[in-house]
């Protein structure tokens, strides 16, 4: 597991460095929550209904962002050949990429999420499960995004094309992690909720890095 | 029969007579159908809005047989590395978006008069539009490749997540949906049908089957043909 | 015989099937406008090669 190791610690170190780490994920999902307000109107009643939604919605969005470079810097300079020939599988390199976009990007806006949804009116009480769900879906949102990374590859138009790809494929832990945190809210067998999350997390974690494998060596045939 | 395809002459000289026929079932089909839709006689349930149904519901079925003819012709592009399998796949796409954009737009207008509403987040309804979105996410993936084979890959990979991706999503809204029981049921089905809106249903639903059969066969042609001129260009160029 | 009163409907029912008329119209113009543009394209090229063949 040390070949892991080592190719986890060089995407941490990639994806840390990387314009100021988390800052840029974070700063992004601050201003969209703070455009909302401003797009909905102040009335506390209105916007405290859909505090939590709009705040793992745009979670969602703001965990698009560093989507982008996450194999192209590789594949511009060369490093994913070596990657794709090397003695550590394809597939190990790409959960390597999309665990430390998590650590790095998505659990900070994690810890960031219920701070977010406090601001748009969101009772407190809900603010640990706001945390666990940005967390778990967090997962799921990192290697969904990084299937779109890879299959947009060496095509025009990156970012924009990555997110339109990548839609479909959110749209279930938005669904699973919003019900759950309206369930929780609304005293409900919130349990349920949060189990599909996760078990759908683990689902990109385990089947998006053959996705991810197969576009990047489909990228550099 | 399959195999016999496979080669793109033989397609070719299937698809030369198999579009035309097609099409004109497709013409005939929607005829008839048509005038089964127009004689049937409204019942107080539905209302003149039971004509919408009947173009709706093919609408939507179309939508997903065409994402399944998709899946099946990108699996095979993909595992036998088949370029007549990409070419289907690719021109499936097209004729796919269409009809969900049409399921989508009759929906909405079905529900307006019969349930109040003009859209409701049920998971067949959820669904389609995540549907429609795959099929807008394919469609930019492949223009935005340039290399054919690398841009067909891509895509049948992009399609085989979506496959898995589809039921997850339809169960997703109906787990959504249980927690809010208060929303209504979009049943495009209703209470049992009687025959005489079983049958232009039916005779629509074939028709526009067919009529996906042609365009479909005609446009794997086009692709042999551009395939062919780019070749034959190529040669001339070197 | 066939009954073309919608009554109050009408606003739902024919932009329906216009709407469903235009998008067939659509995809079979694409669908034999493409087909045409690269048969000739195809034909082009085989009758330029035959030239070429020939002359050479």
């Amino acid at each position: 597991m040390s070949g892991f190791g080592v190719l986890l610690r060089r995407e941490l170190a990639l994806s840390w460095g990387r314009g100021g780490g988390p800052l840029l994920a974070l700063a992004f999902y601050a201003a969209t929550a703070t455009l909302l307000p401003l797009a909905m109107g102040p009335e506390p009643a209105r916007l405290a209904a859909i505090a939590p939604g709009s705040a793992w919605l745009a979670l969602a969005l703001a965990s698009l962002l560093s989507l982008e470079r996450l194999f192209e810097r590789d594949y511009e300079d060369g490093a994913l050949d070596l990657l794709a020939l090397g003695p550590a599988p394809l597939e190990l390199a790409a959960f390597a990429k999309c665990l430390a976009q998590w650590i790095t990007a998505g659990a900070p806006l994690a810890v960031l999420a219920p701070v977010v949804a406090i601001a748009l009116g969101a009772p407190p009480s809900l603010a640990p499960m706001i945390a666990v769900t940005a967390l778990v879906g967090g997962i799921g949102f990192s290697f969904c995004g990084g299937i779109g990374a890879a299959l947009s590859l060496g095509s025009r138009r990156g970012g924009v094309l990555i997110a339109v790809i990548v839609l479909p494929l959110f749209a279930p832990p938005v669904i699973f992690g919003a019900g759950a945190i309206d369930a929780y809210a609304a005293g409900l067998d919130w349990k349920t909720g949060l189990m599909l999350l996760s078990a759908y997390s683990l689902e990109t974690l385990a089947l998006g890095p053959f996705a991810m494998a197969a576009a990047c060596r489909n990228a550099l045939s | 029969m399959i195999a016999a395809l496979a080669n793109p002459r033989a397609f070719m000289r299937f698809s030369r007579w198999a579009a035309p026929t097609l099409g004109a079932i497709a013409a005939v089909l929607a005829a008839a159908g048509l005038w089964l839709d127009f004689t049937a006689r409204p019942d107080y349930q539905q209302g003149y809005t039971v004509h919408i149904m009947f173009i709706h519901v093919p609408a939507a079925w179309m939508s997903l047989f065409v994402y399944g003819c998709l899946g099946v012709a990108s699996f095979l592009g993909l595992v036998f590395r088949h370029a007549l399998a990409d070419a289907a796949a690719r021109a499936a796409a097209p004729l796919g978006a269409g009809f969900t954009l049409l399921a989508l737009a009759t929906g909405s207008l079905w529900g307006r008069p019969m349930w109040g509403t003009w859209w409701v987040w049920d998971a067949r309804l959820t669904s389609v539009l995540v549907l429609f979105l795959f099929y807008l996410g394919y469609m930019a993936l492949d223009a935005a490749i340039d290399d054919e084979a690398r841009a067909s890959r891509a895509c049948a990979i992009l399609a085989l997540v979506g496959l898995i991706n589809l039921p997850i999503v339809h169960y997703s809204v109906v787990w959504w949906n249980t927690l809010h029981q208060g929303s209504s049921v979009f049943r495009a089905d209703g209470p049992a049908m009687p025959l005489s809106y079983l049958a232009p249903l039916l005779t629509l639903t074939l028709a526009y089957m067919a009529a996906f059969g042609a365009l479909w066969l005609v446009r794997i042609r086009s692709e042999v043909w551009r395939r062919r001129a780019a070749v034959l260009a190529l040669r001339a160029a070197g | 015989m066939l009954d073309f009163d919608a009554g109050k409907y009408a606003a739902f029912v024919w932009p329906a099937y216009g709407l469903t008329a235009i998008v067939f119209v659509l995809l079979i113009v694409d669908t034999l406008a493409r087909a045409r543009r690269w048969r000739r394209a195809a034909e082009r090229g085989e009758s330029e090669a035959d030239g070429d063949d020939t002359a050479s």
